[in-house]
């Protein structure tokens, strides 16, 4: 993942340890996994967009499936469902964010925020988006907590949660997972921009702290966050498990259309699907242009206004917006779990009771029969994807230490390529492949290649996640190390690797927590064979059983709580007894 | 309350900087106490080994104090009290270790930021062409702050200070980051404003010569601790009680 910036020359040149030869192979081969599947994806799905694909017999390039999709009937109303929600959610979830960190940065609040942080992450986006349609829908927690005392409903009131013709249930699902990703990625972001000084010189200079911090710090923040901020646009126009529960059904958004169309018995919608999933590329590609175009706009205006002197512009609003913004998409977050736990453990419940009595456990034993296949599979994938992105990100990073390089912007793009493309156009191609593939040579989908497809995703979380703690650790420890002889890689072994346990347990943790979210590579790449957690819980949501929806968006909910649980106490366990030995 | 100022007048505001009976602690230890009245133009300088609570002093005084710390204690502007009030409205112009000017504005829209809403935009361009001027920069207004040298930059910081019409002025190892030779005339430049303007400033430093050259008063703190086995200080003013925190010498 490093940049090959070349050091002067120096008149000695030491000769590389085998270990620092070895460990060049480390981007190397991340690089290839994070873009070579892409590419060819890319170009597998171009291939059957202009009619060529011959397992189906398409040998001749014809535009075709561009015509068959022109005339899709509501093919306008998705594209604007997926451009709308796109950039919605994501102007919404900044919006939050930045208020937040300006009115909040040295409270006591933010404390608190900080440390929910991590466990809100973790909550995979399917389970969150079942919570939410569970919490908000008209026989919902929410309505039954005002009903029939304050609204006076005795029955189920008549409107559209979730799958609302305009899409705000898919925007509010959206915005309460992007609201702590985009924090996080800001709190770390933030370090860098000196911001605690910075503030505190534009408040002595009579500036409010919303304001100081809108106008002394957003501006050198936002560049540094841009990138995050793209890959929750390009995952909010394009994604498709939080569409297919919270999304409108009639038209929906164009990627869950592709998957419609893919998965249509029909396989001569496959040449038609391809077009699509092309176009949902250039959808994407629409909502980052467009984005980009009123970051111009917000910059142009904004540069008067920084210098205008006023010292209390947004404060009081954004003090209001901000604080409750932050507080109810967390309060939404964690409502949204209660109704989850609640409607998993109910057996006779209807409206308007608030409490489920009696409460038991016969939907979970019930459940017990799928659930546990689906957990072992859904551990198989989680731990064979993240063990192999950890090895390469470790490897990348100690690349990075061992040999000094740095990462530039190239890298950087690179590591957020899979964020930034559609999974829905990329993952489609690789889908054509394989079944070239499968023809040709016998080579069917199932684990090895889904785990490869979780990679993708895991591994760029995985390296963001840890890559700061790891530039962070004093290069005197190795430094010292090293004046007392140690070889580099038992520098590593023995010095960095122990040093740095607690962040690679927490970034391991994290993408535990990915690949058990994942749903369309799962689904696409093993061609259904495989049954997780999460895609189970999806094709429930779609059915009528709350009870058992409920249950298995628990149990993906549970399992990387349960990743970031044992992150958390492993480390510390083993301090603890290096302590008691001492003692 | 405040005297009557015209936009750009130089003259003082003539009032006291005043600390009454202010005591800082930290996990119920005290770490610092303290009573000064600094006059106008005056600058009290505050001194002592790191880690002794200078910072913490300046603080507190400019209404950041982490949570971590409690405070007692009243800080007076004149007759206004400051202690209650949020950091902004307070009106102590703040000058860093670092010139933190921010990257993303160039030399004019650092100073311009600084300065109150109510100047309008064409006078706002002269008073920087003049403040620039003032410190040898006349045409710097539209470079990037990243093409300024060390002791440009630091004078871009004074005056964006200055230009937002502090009451006082709090200085945080201001010349610590300079070079000898600039330190000097940064020194000589700072305190001759903060005099022309007659503001009370409060000085933190662990260099010696810039309290001399002040040749006001110095406050000596001593660390809380160590303070009880004497002998064990290379404080310069050591003949003085050792009771935590307050040592108020006039010289």
């Amino acid at each position: 993942m490093a940049n090959a910036d070349h050091l002067p020359d120096s008149q000695v040149t030491v000769r590389p340890s085998t270990y620092a030869r070895l460990l060049v192979l480390a981007p190397l081969a991340t690089a290839t996994l994070l873009i070579v599947p892409i590419l060819v994806g890319l170009a597998g799905a171009a291939g059957p967009a202009f009619g060529w694909l011959p397992v189906l017999g398409g040998k001749t390039l014809s535009l075709d499936p561009w015509r068959a999709l022109w005339d899709t009937p509501g093919l306008g109303s998705m594209i604007r469902l997926s451009l709308v929600t796109g950039i919605a959610s994501t102007a919404l979830a900044l919006t939050i964010v930045v208020l937040f960190l300006g009115a909040f940065a040295d409270s006591r609040a933010f404390i608190w925020l900080r440390r929910l942080l991590s466990p809100l992450l973790a909550v995979p986006h399917a389970a969150a988006a079942i919570g939410l349609a569970f919490l908000l829908a008209p026989s919902g927690l929410a309505m039954r907590l005002v009903s029939p005392g304050l609204s006076g409903f005795h029955s189920p009131p008549d409107y559209l949660f979730p799958g609302d013709g305009w899409g705000i249930a898919l925007i509010a699902g959206l915005v309460i997972k992007e609201v702590p990703f985009l924090l996080l990625m800001s709190l770390a972001a933030l370090s860098q921009c000196q911001a605690e000084q910075r503030t505190h010189l534009a408040r002595s200079l009579g500036y409010a702290p919303t304001t100081a911090f809108l106008k002394a710090v957003l501006p050198t923040l936002y560049p540094l966050i841009r990138l995050p901020v793209y890959a929750v646009i390009a995952f909010a126009s394009a994604n498709v498990d939080v569409a297919m529960i919270l999304g409108p059904s009639t038209p929906p958004p164009l990627a869950v259309s592709v998957v419609h169309w893919l998965n249509d018995p029909d396989l001569s919608k496959r040449f038609m699907a391809s077009a699509a999933a092309l176009t949902q590329l250039g959808i994407t590609l629409l909502a980052l242009a467009g984005w980009w175009l009123m970051e111009c706009l917000v910059a142009c205006l904004g540069r008067r206004w920084l210098t205008d002197g006023r010292r209390h512009t947004a404060h009081r609003l954004g003090q209001w917006l901000g604080g409750g913004s932050a507080w109810i998409s967390v309060t939404l977050l964690g409502a949204s779990l209660i109704a989850l736990i609640l409607w998993s453990l109910a057996t006779w419940w209807p409206f308007p009771v608030l409490w489920p009595t009696p409460l038991s456990l016969a939907n979970w034993q019930r459940a017990l029969d799928g659930l546990w296949p689906a957990t072992l599979t859904t551990l198989a994938l989680a731990l064979s994807s993240t063990l192999l992105s950890s090895l390469l990100v470790v490897g990348c990073l100690e690349h990075e230490t061992v040999n000094r390089r740095t990462m530039g912007t190239g890298a950087s793009l690179v590591l957020y390529l899979p964020l930034l493309v559609p999974p829905v156009a990329f993952l489609f191609g690789l889908v054509q492949l394989q079944a070239q593939l499968q023809a040709r040579f016998a080579l069917s989908p199932g684990f090895f290649s889904a785990a490869l497809g979780h990679c993708l995703f895991v591994l760029p979380y995985v390296f963001l996640s840890l890559a700061e703690s790891y530039r962070r650790l004093d290069p005197r420890w190795s430094q010292l190390s090293a004046a007392l002889g140690r070889s580099p890689a038992y520098t590593f072994v023995r010095v960095r690797l122990p040093m740095l346990l607690a962040p690679i347990a927490v970034a391991m943790a994290v993408g535990l927590a990915v690949s058990i979210g994942q749903y369309l590579p799962t689904l696409l790449l093993s061609a259904g064979r495989l049954t997780t957690l999460t895609t189970e819980a999806i094709t429930l949501a779609s059915g009528g059983d709350r009870r058992l929806t409920a249950v298995y968006a628990l149990a993906q909910l549970l399992l990387p709580a349960l990743g970031f649980a044992i992150a958390l106490w492993l480390p510390r366990l083993l301090h603890h007894r290096r302590r008691a030995r001492r003692n | 309350m405040r005297p009557y100022m015209p936009p750009d007048s130089s003259s003082s505001f003539s009032d006291s900087l005043v600390f009454d009976n202010v005591a800082i602690d930290l996990d119920g230890h005290r770490l610092i106490t303290l009573n000064a009245r600094i006059a106008p133009g005056e600058i009290v300088s505050v001194m002592g080994p790191s880690g002794v609570g200078k910072s913490t002093l300046l603080a507190y005084a400019a209404g950041f104090l982490a949570p971590a710390f409690r405070a007692t204690g009243h800080v007076y502007l004149g007759q206004r009290e400051l202690t209650g009030l949020p950091a902004q409205q307070r009106h102590l112009g703040l000058l860093f270790q670092d010139p933190l000017l921010f990257p993303h504005l160039n030399v004019g829209g650092n100073l311009a930021f600084g300065m109150p809403a109510s100047i309008k935009r064409s006078e706002r361009r002269r008073r920087i062409e003049s403040a620039l001027a003032d410190i040898g920069l006349a045409g710097f207004a539209k470079r990037d702050p990243a093409t300024l040298s060390g002791g440009q930059k630091a004078r871009v910081a004074l005056m964006r200070v200055l230009l937002s019409q502090p009451h006082a002025m709090l200085l945080d190892e201001p010349f610590s980051k300079l070079d000898a030779a600039l330190r000097h005339d940064m020194r000589q430049l700072v305190f001759e404003r903060i005099r022309a303007r007659g503001l009370p400033a409060l000085m933190v430093t662990h260099d010696h010569a810039d309290a001399e050259a002040t040749g006001d008063a110095v406050i000596e703190l001593l660390p809380a601790r160590e303070s009880e086995h004497d002998g064990m200080l290379s404080s310069p003013s050591n003949a003085q009680s050792s009771a935590p925190g307050l040592q108020h010498a006039k010289r």
